[in-house]
């Protein structure tokens, strides 16, 4: 066996790999509940492409044949309906968890100088996630599929002059038809994949060259002991790596509670009207995104008012555009002193729960009918206007009050 | 210990009932574990839903196996509209007769209680009401205008809405069909019992199934810990 390592480590840096990466990668020692979510997305991410090969075996991406071949995966293929279960739960999870992995980044001011980079990566990743779901969405071929992509795809026609065109290229048709289900099942298999697991790749690369962050914001390298080693630092492997199989036992529990009795969670997972095949003649009553889009659809809708030679589906496309744009901004619009939410006063803390509290409305309005009274006085539309401009505020009014705010003085050493 | 558990069961089965209409719906009581309702289901949808309606994404022997019963049997009693056992469940129909005759093809049935709900489909067949303004002469409560006519009137019987103002608020019977409205409740609830089994085959194994894979779970989970634990001594 030692010689097998050793022939190969004259070959290839095996262990140089291993020890940077895990022996002898240190990291914090303080890391709590927030820290399980990085290796768990990347669990979830193999659970996605293992079983989209199998589903890729099995589906038909044909107009005319999609929607019966996923019926015969749920029927007709051994174990099938388990495959196409866990790769629906599995978009639904990989969403909760990016988000919360991304809020922990806002709680620990993670995106902070040294790690910019990771920032911009990860943001990439979710950006990459988006468009991974909005195309595999419409591949079961659903009528909320098929409706949802027409929706979504025609946002681009707002563009001046050149949005009509736009749009047809991205269809290759005039309306959503079998050259898009083919493209964007080419696209959700192949091309999108791939440019996640690079950037997953890279975004791990970038941690830890600078190291990863802790829930003090305390920078370890600065306090090394006589060996060199940060005297708040342990091994990644075995110390986090026994602690994260802890972890995935954890949240595969849940993850199968779903998987095994509520599959369509109550029609946030799988929508009722996916359940009829798209049909070009019949509307769904409420054209609705599933739920990890629908803060930003919320966006979108909220914006009705024209302003300047341009009009307010336009508006509504940048702001929506702006939205997702501003997480890209953030490792400049926070000035604070310190990184984490444990030294920082007020003013952020507010902010952030102001923040939180928008996004998650403005969640549940994107699933409801604008014009509909579904929270208290106001129309679902109002409301998500007041959730606009609470998110908004958030990021452009940061670089002032993270500079105003009262800070706490940061310990030497992590608690 | 087993008393108090008795007696909250039928204090929520009370409310159960109470709360037996949800948004102008019926509850239905669904039960997949339940082979007679579904082999009762089954019959009543071959000899009056298949004749129009299809169940293209289903096969006769898979729906034999699940419901307990052998190839020859489903031959004998269930396969009227096909001769091979392997069959998916199509209608010989076509759409273009289908669209002449009822303005619309019938759409297939699959799916039916996962797009609408089974209460939806249960209080639909229930809710059919004769109504001389419509082209087939019955309408019903949930879904207006309807093109399908009742096909199960001789079951039912004819029943005549009472109205107030537009809003359907209840029947009343004009002409008794040769069940009662119990024994129609009853094959009701088969039926939709049957079409639940039908929208999702998989539901019948997979509750089963998923309790051995949580059981498995815990117990790594258990050791998993205890194996943290033990590395996290000499952090601490």
């Amino acid at each position: 066996m030692q010689k097998l390592i050793t022939w190969i480590d004259d070959r290839f840096p095996l262990i140089k790999v291993w020890e940077e990466h895990m022996a002898k990668y240190y990291a914090p020692r303080n890391f709590n509940i927030w820290y399980f979510f990085g290796s768990l997305a990347l669990l979830v991410l193999v659970i996605q492409i293992v079983t989209g090969i199998f589903l890729t075996m099995h589906y038909k991406p044909d107009v005319n044949m999609a929607f019966a071949s996923v019926e015969y995966i749920m029927r007709d293929v051994p174990w099938g309906w388990l495959m196409r279960y866990l790769h629906s739960t599995g978009a639904s999870m990989f969403f909760v968890i990016v988000y919360l992995h991304m809020f922990r980044g806002m709680l620990y001011g993670s995106y902070r100088e040294p790690r910019e980079l990771v920032w911009l990566i990860g943001m990439l990743i979710y950006v990459a996630l988006m468009a991974e779901a909005f195309m595999g969405y419409l591949l079961p071929w659903g009528n909320m599929s098929y409706w949802g992509a027409q929706v979504i795809i025609s946002l681009f026609g707002a563009i001046p002059v050149v949005g009509d065109a736009l749009t047809e290229w991205i269809r290759g048709d005039f309306v959503v038809g079998d050259a898009t289900l083919t493209r964007f099942f080419s696209f959700h298999v192949i091309m999108v994949p791939l440019m996640l697991a690079g950037l997953v790749y890279v975004h791990i690369v970038a941690l830890h060259k600078v190291g990863s962050n802790n829930p003090d914001g305390i920078e370890i390298k600065q306090n090394k002991g006589p060996d060199g080693i940060p005297v708040d630092g342990i091994p990644f492997h075995p110390y986090y790596t026994v602690k994260d199989i802890f972890g995935t036992v954890v949240f595969l529990f849940l993850f199968f509670l779903i998987v095994f009795y509520a599959p369509e969670f109550g029609g946030w997972f799988l929508e009722k009207d996916n359940f009829t095949p798209a049909n070009i003649l019949q509307t769904p009553p409420d054209i609705v995104p599933l739920w990890y889009f629908t803060p930003f659809y919320s966006v979108l809708r909220a914006v009705t008012w024209e302003w300047l030679p341009l009009g307010a589906k336009l508006w509504g496309v940048i702001a929506m555009g702006m939205s997702i744009g501003f997480f890209f901004l953030l490792p400049w619009l926070d000035r604070s002193p310190v990184k984490s939410i444990r030294y920082r006063g007020w003013m952020y803390k507010t902010a952030l729960t102001l923040f939180v509290v928008s996004f998650v409305v403005m969640g549940y309005l994107g699933t409801k009918n604008p014009t509909n009274v579904d929270l208290l006085w106001f129309s679902n539309r109002t409301w998500s206007q007041i959730g606009l401009f609470v998110y908004f505020a958030f990021f452009i009014l940061m670089p002032i009050y993270t500079t105003l705010d009262k800070t706490k003085p940061v310990p030497e050493r992590v608690r | 210990m087993r008393k108090t558990i008795a007696i909250l069961l039928c204090l929520a089965s009370g409310f159960v009932h109470a709360a037996s209409e949800v948004g102008g719906l019926d509850r239905v009581h669904v039960d997949l574990g339940d082979e007679v309702s579904l082999q009762r289901g089954a019959r009543t949808f071959v000899n009056y839903c298949l004749s129009c309606h299809s169940a293209a994404y289903m096969r006769y022997n898979r729906l034999g196996r699940d419901l307990g019963m052998g190839d020859s049997v489903v031959e004998q009693n269930l396969m009227f509209a096909s001769d091979k056992v392997g069959d998916l469940m199509t209608v010989t129909m076509s759409d273009a007769h289908s669209k002449n005759w009822f303005g619309v093809a019938p759409p297939d049935l699959s799916l039916i209680t996962r797009s609408r709900g089974p209460d939806w489909v249960y209080t639909y067949l229930r809710t059919f009401y004769a109504d001389d303004e419509s082209a087939t002469g019955w309408n019903n409560k949930v879904f207006p205008h309807v093109a399908m006519p009742h096909v199960l009137y001789e079951w039912q019987g004819t029943q005549r809405a009472v109205l107030e103002g537009d809003e359907v608020v209840s029947f009343e019977i004009q002409k008794p069909g040769t069940m009662s409205a119990v024994e129609y409740d009853d094959a009701m609830r088969d039926l939709t019992n049957f079409l639940v089994y039908l929208g999702e085959p998989a539901k019948m194994y997979r509750g089963k199934i998923g309790l051995w894979v949580l059981l498995f779970l815990g117990i790594l989970g258990y050791f998993t810990y205890l194996l943290k634990k033990e590395y996290w001594k000499d952090v601490h």
